[in-house]
């Protein structure tokens, strides 16, 4: 069948082995993204939201193993040897990571690490390519790319270094950007600019762009959809008014709920969701929230609820779906 | 879930802290070989009251000084200049025999729960420590269940006395430390970070814990953080810093529904608002440009290269903090026009 999906995921599931036993990071996730939409993707730390997208991006560490389908357009790429994912990784589908440090090679000028890339995969000579690349700078907001293209990572401060990950990754023009938490580490005045900057780049290139963050603000403000994490499966997904406005499962309401908000003064304590987030080692039979769920009846705790589909373009995986 | 009502600051009794013109610079050593040191001004001339049970938040950029101004409240570092007068009393410079004792009513917690605690000590070893330091008189069953008692308070299971810090999640290490802050029932609590290691739904359970302490125990805390959103449902007063200087001294309401420094309203305007309608349709005030280094800051306003308002006048004086109302502080020439 084709769509027009750009990625399409389906039954995506992986684990890594561990001295301790198997870690089910990432259980059963399906979705689809389409050209110019921004998906956001929340939930607590360790809740497999950086794994998904590295299962995607054959990046998992050594003993990390995925199973099911990621199709980029027509083409199925989970588990293709580097070789072939080559030619899509970086080109047609970029990340960018939490730690700009962790993918810019500290001893290579930033000249040479964007203009390999087009030299390789788009033919270019050098000279073209360092033309992009200071292009590429200057629309990112570096100001004297020209110069600046030649200077080292260290010689950028935070947000400067991040603006350099995120002109890298648009080299290519990819059709699919990944940002994990790309504004996590820079300061709040920093991390505007750079979502103004997203933002922007959004209109002009219209690249599907899939936003993982902690930070409920964040995605308000960028995102159409919304996928919510929680203990390596997808418990709700709707578009982001549907999902901030109208919440069906008990964990999204618990953390919209107890986020503060800069614009309330609230003066009654905050709401909190009680108790800590499931070991995926060590996972309850039933639902992953039930300990911390103010609805939990005694089904939760023997049945596991499954992603349920109602509305237009909404699920969630939980029984009180049931009852409505 | 119960409702309860802030705390209350004694404002009518004498500040427990008053602090006057603090300075602390670091010697940077200079490039060559015979350059002289440069100065790194941390922190630039700080002044500021604390009242018993008041919360005072501080807040700015990533280097622009509230660790340091944290740390040298309570003489974990040295000041270069100025006076921390705690009751009453200066205690800049004290030496050991007199801080020892008010170190008691002295605390603070930090950012990296996991990293602050001593992996090869036992949890209730970690939070008897204080108590072993300076209450020595207490026999060993009168400690251990003074420890109990408190991590029942804090929210841990007292039978876990015996385990080890990194059996513990980061929203439990942040509860030792605050244990540990808390056995010998301080005054003040620096809380450097204290939540923003953690998770978005062990955030709200640690920032209620610290309200409840605080209300429990008259405490005052100065709550030091980048997360503006907190800091306005947890702090009474606000201290906005920029490269080591005071831009805006408010109370929580004023700072909030008018904010009067460009700085301040920048900032205000730059945290995301989890409510896709409000966040997509506010006013933004987006500031261009980075932080300037700390070792050659700006002339005169130290906020004028990124300030969307600045005038020569901004790069000759450096404008002072003054009274725009009898509870907001602000430090700017143009305050008035914009
Ligand atoms: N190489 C590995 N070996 C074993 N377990 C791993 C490995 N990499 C990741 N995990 C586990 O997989 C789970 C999901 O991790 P993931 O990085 O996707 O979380 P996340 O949702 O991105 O969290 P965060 O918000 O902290 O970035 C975690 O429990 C993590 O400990
Ligand atoms: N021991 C030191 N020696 C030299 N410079 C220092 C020292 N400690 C801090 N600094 C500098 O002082 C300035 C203020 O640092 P500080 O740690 O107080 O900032 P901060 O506001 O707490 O930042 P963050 O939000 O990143 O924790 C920075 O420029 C820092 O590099
Ligand atoms: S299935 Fe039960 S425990 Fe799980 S979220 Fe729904 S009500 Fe709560
Ligand atoms: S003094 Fe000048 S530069 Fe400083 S904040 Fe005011 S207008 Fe801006
Ligand atoms: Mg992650
Ligand atoms: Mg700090």
């Amino acid at each position: 069948m084709t769509t027009n999906h750009i990625l399409t995921v389906e039954n995506l599931t992986t684990s890594f082995q561990t001295p301790d036993g198997k870690v089910e990071a990432v259980n059963n996730v399906n979705f689809a993204l389409d050209p110019g939409e921004t998906l956001g993707v929340v939930g607590e730390s360790g809740s497999g939201k950086t794994q998904i997208f590295m299962s995607i991006m054959g990046l998992l560490a050594k003993n990390g193993a995925s199973t099911g389908s990621v199709r980029y357009k027509d083409t199925e790429i989970l588990n293709l040897p580097p070789r072939e994912l080559n030619k899509i990784r970086g080109v047609s589908m970029s990340m960018i990571f939490q730690d700009p440090m962790t993918s810019l090679n500290p001893y290579l000028k930033i000249s040479k690490q964007m203009t390999e890339v087009l030299v390789e995969h788009r033919g270019m000579s050098e000279g073209e390519a360092l033309n992009r690349a200071i292009a590429m700078l200057d629309r990112v907001g570096i100001p004297g790319a020209a110069q600046r293209v030649h200077m080292y990572p260290h010689e950028f401060s935070g947000g400067m270094r991040q603006r350099v990950m995120i002109a890298m990754a648009l080299l290519c023009d990819p059709e699919v950007l990944i940002a994990d938490e790309p504004t996590t580490a820079l300061d709040v005045t920093v991390q505007a600019q750079i979502l103004d900057l997203l933002r922007d780049l959004q209109k002009d290139f219209n690249t599907a762009t899939v936003m993982i963050t902690h930070d409920l603000g964040v995605v308000a403000g960028l995102c159409d959809r919304v996928m919510v994490m929680y203990g390596g499966r997808v418990v709700e997904t709707g578009s982001v008014r549907d999902i901030y406005y109208d919440s069906h499962h008990p964990y999204t309401e618990g953390l919209l709920k107890s986020m503060p908000r800069i614009d309330h003064a609230n003066e009654e304590s905050l709401f909190a969701i009680p108790g800590q987030p499931p070991n995926l080692q060590n996972l309850p039979t039933g639902c992953a929230y039930q300990a911390r769920c103010g609805y939990v009846t005694d089904r939760c705790s023997a049945e596991r609820p499954v992603l349920k589909s109602f509305d237009q373009g909404r699920a969630s995986a939980c029984f009180r779906e049931d009852g409505k | 879930m119960t409702a309860i009502n802030p705390n209350t600051p004694k404002k009518d009794s004498s500040p427990i802290l008053s602090v006057r013109d603090l300075k602390v610079h670091f010697a940077i050593p200079g490039k060559g070989l015979f350059a002289p040191d440069r100065q790194l001004k941390a922190v630039d001339g700080v002044n500021f009251d604390l009242y018993p049970g008041e919360t005072l938040g501080v807040v700015g950029e990533s280097g622009c000084g509230k660790s340091t101004l944290g740390r040298a409240i309570l003489q974990l570092i040295a000041p270069t200049e100025g006076k921390v007068a705690w009751l009453g009393k200066d205690i800049v410079g004290a030496p050991h025999r007199e801080m020892q004792p008010l170190r008691r009513d002295l605390q603070i917690i930090f950012q990296d729960p996991l990293a602050s605690l001593n992996p090869r000590m036992t949890i209730g070893e970690i939070i008897a420590e204080p108590l072993v330091t300076h209450k020595p008189e207490l026999g060993k069953e009168e400690i251990k269940a003074r420890v109990k008692r408190m991590m029942a308070r804090v929210g841990l299971l007292p039978q876990m006395i015996n385990r080890y810090p990194h059996e513990f999640s980061g929203g439990q290490c942040q509860r030792i430390g605050i244990a540990r802050a808390m056995i010998l029932e301080p005054k003040l609590i620096v809380c450097d970070e204290p939540v923003s290691a953690l998770d978005v739904s062990i955030q709200a359970q640690i920032v209620n814990l610290l309200q409840e302490l605080q209300r429990e125990f008259d405490l005052s805390l100065i709550f030091i953080s980048h997360d503006l959103s907190i800091v306005r449902h947890i702090c009474h007063r606000i201290m906005v810093l920029y490269l080591g200087n005071v831009m805006e001294l408010a109370d929580r309401d004023s700072i909030y529904a008018a904010p009067k420094h460009p700085y301040t309203k920048a900032l205000i305007s730059a945290v995301p608002i989890p409510d896709p309608e409000i966040e997509r349709n506010k006013e933004r005030i987006v500031l261009t440009g980075d932080l300037p280094s700390p070792l050659s800051p700006p002339s005169g306003c130290v906020f004028r290269t990124r300030c969307p308002f600045a005038k020569d006048q901004c790069a000759r004086e450096t404008p002072k903090l003054e009274h725009v109302s009898s509870n907001q502080e602000v430090a700017c020439h143009f305050h008035e026009s914009i």
